[in-house]
């Protein structure tokens, strides 16, 4: 099975990134991922944004392994 | 049995006599009556909950009837609060309600809290949402959050449970000025609000009677175009205890619009000792907007046509912009400012609604 991951983007993510849920191949942690989508993406360079791996939120760069899902959450304030 | 109007509630098994009897002793703060609001105050009042107060000071515009349930043709240009709480209290006379017609600050915060036993808000805005966050940490109380963006939004419960978590947990700190348009920009459809408002309703009544199991450390994510629900695992996080404030008087110290948008903010007050001085007083409303004022020294730029009209500032050292609610004010504030970083610009707090109230 090849190493990959399923990434999901809310909000304003989903726009700038063009899709909201992509498979990509595995770039193995957190913050490798995070400078990965920063350059591919340079839109996402000036917006917050929160990681959760398997649906917790990380606080601190995380190991990624093949198969998980990887959440790219932005804050909201509507209402 | 007696048949009241709860009956169908208190005979739900889990719930109850004992569960009504809990909702009835309780007292919530809702912060905002907008899309959010509507929904949450219908169903909590429909539930029985013994003491409701709903903070807003906003007026009621015609862009807001598409969600803004409670609301009709007849209310326009009315207190948000007001109207709500005039509503209410024809429907149901066994709740005991309070309009407070303003907008939640550093300096009434407190008081308006304290006296609830949870907050619901219901805002539409960063710095609002921070400041009633920090606000409801410092007096430990069961804040239900929600929030909506285009066709998503999120729904939390702080302040609650053994290892309780704040928005901060999530998001530390504010996201950039103009980093997330509003609604007024983006759009919405009224029926996500109403979903998300329910659910924020439901979470309320959870938390006030023991029934299930709320939202506490975990974030609730809806996409409405797909109609899926997703569930986040949430965390106190290191990092977001020291952007709380420490005390009161740090809190009171804070301008959380100024964190969030970049823009400081006058009163009227505080305003009016600047006139008269080498400081440019503008009127960023579009002709036609009620009341109109006359003053001399008063500039009138129309926000939509504002940003071909940036060199007309060049030669002012202070700017001070103001529109109806205080929205369109602190915008024209940050475009300014960030063609001119040297200039004090700033925006009125309210707008002309505030002055007017």
């Amino acid at each position: 099975m090849p190493d990959r991951i399923r990434l999901k983007a809310f909000g304003m993510l989903a726009e700038k990134i063009g899709a909201d849920s992509l498979e990509i191949e595995n770039p193995g942690s957190s913050e490798v991922l995070r400078l990965q989508l920063l350059q591919q993406f340079p839109a996402l360079q000036s917006l917050t944004f929160r990681m959760a791996v398997d649906r917790k939120l990380i606080q601190a760069e995380t190991d990624i392994s093949a198969g998980q899902e990887i959440a790219l959450l932005p804050p909201f304030s509507g209402g | 049995m007696i048949v009241n109007r709860f009956e169908r509630q208190v005979i739900l098994p889990g719930f109850g006599f004992d569960g009504q009897a809990k909702l009835k002793q309780a007292s919530v703060l809702v912060i905002g009556a907008g899309g959010l609001g509507c929904p949450v105050l219908l169903y909590l009042a429909a539930a029985g909950i013994g003491r409701i107060a709903v903070v807003d000071g906003d007026v009621i515009s015609q862009s807001n009837l598409n969600r803004q349930v409670l609301y009709g043709e007849k209310d326009l240009g009315k207190n948000k609060a007001e109207t709500a709480i005039r509503y209410f209290q024809e429907k149901y006379s066994d709740i005991q309600w309070t309009a407070i017609p303003e907008f939640i600050t550093v300096e009434n915060a407190q008081a308006f809290i304290f006296h609830y036993d949870l907050v619901i808000d219901g805002s539409d805005n960063f710095p609002t949402r921070y400041l009633v966050n920090d606000a409801c940490v410092l007096l430990k109380k069961p804040l239900v959050y929600g929030s909506i963006y285009q066709h998503e939004g999120q729904v939390s419960v702080f302040n609650v449970g053994s290892h309780p978590c704040n928005y901060r947990d999530v998001f530390p700190n504010p996201p950039a000025p103009q980093e997330i348009p509003n609604c007024a920009e983006t759009g919405v459809l009224g029926v996500l609000p109403g979903i998300i408002g329910n659910l924020m309703a439901l979470e309320a009544i959870k938390v006030l009677s023991g029934l299930g199991k709320p939202l506490s450390n975990k974030l609730l994510l809806f996409n409405s175009l797909d109609t899926q629900f997703q569930e986040l695992e949430i965390n106190p996080n290191p990092t977001s205890q020291s952007a709380i404030p420490s005390s009161w008087n740090d809190f009171h110290q804070r301008d959380y619009a100024l964190a969030c948008e970049g823009v400081q903010q006058l009163t009227w007050n505080e305003a009016m000792k600047l006139m008269g001085q080498e400081v440019a007083f503008v009127d960023v409303r579009e002709p036609g907007e009620e009341p109109p004022l006359e003053c001399t020294g008063l500039v009138k730029v129309p926000f939509s046509t504002l940003s071909n009209e940036l060199d007309r500032f060049e030669e002012a050292e202070e700017i001070l912009f103001f529109c109806q609610s205080g929205a369109r004010s602190q915008k024209a504030a940050q475009l300014l400012q960030q063609t001119y970083p040297d200039k004090r610009i700033f925006s009125i707090r309210g707008g002309i609604n505030a002055l007017k109230s």
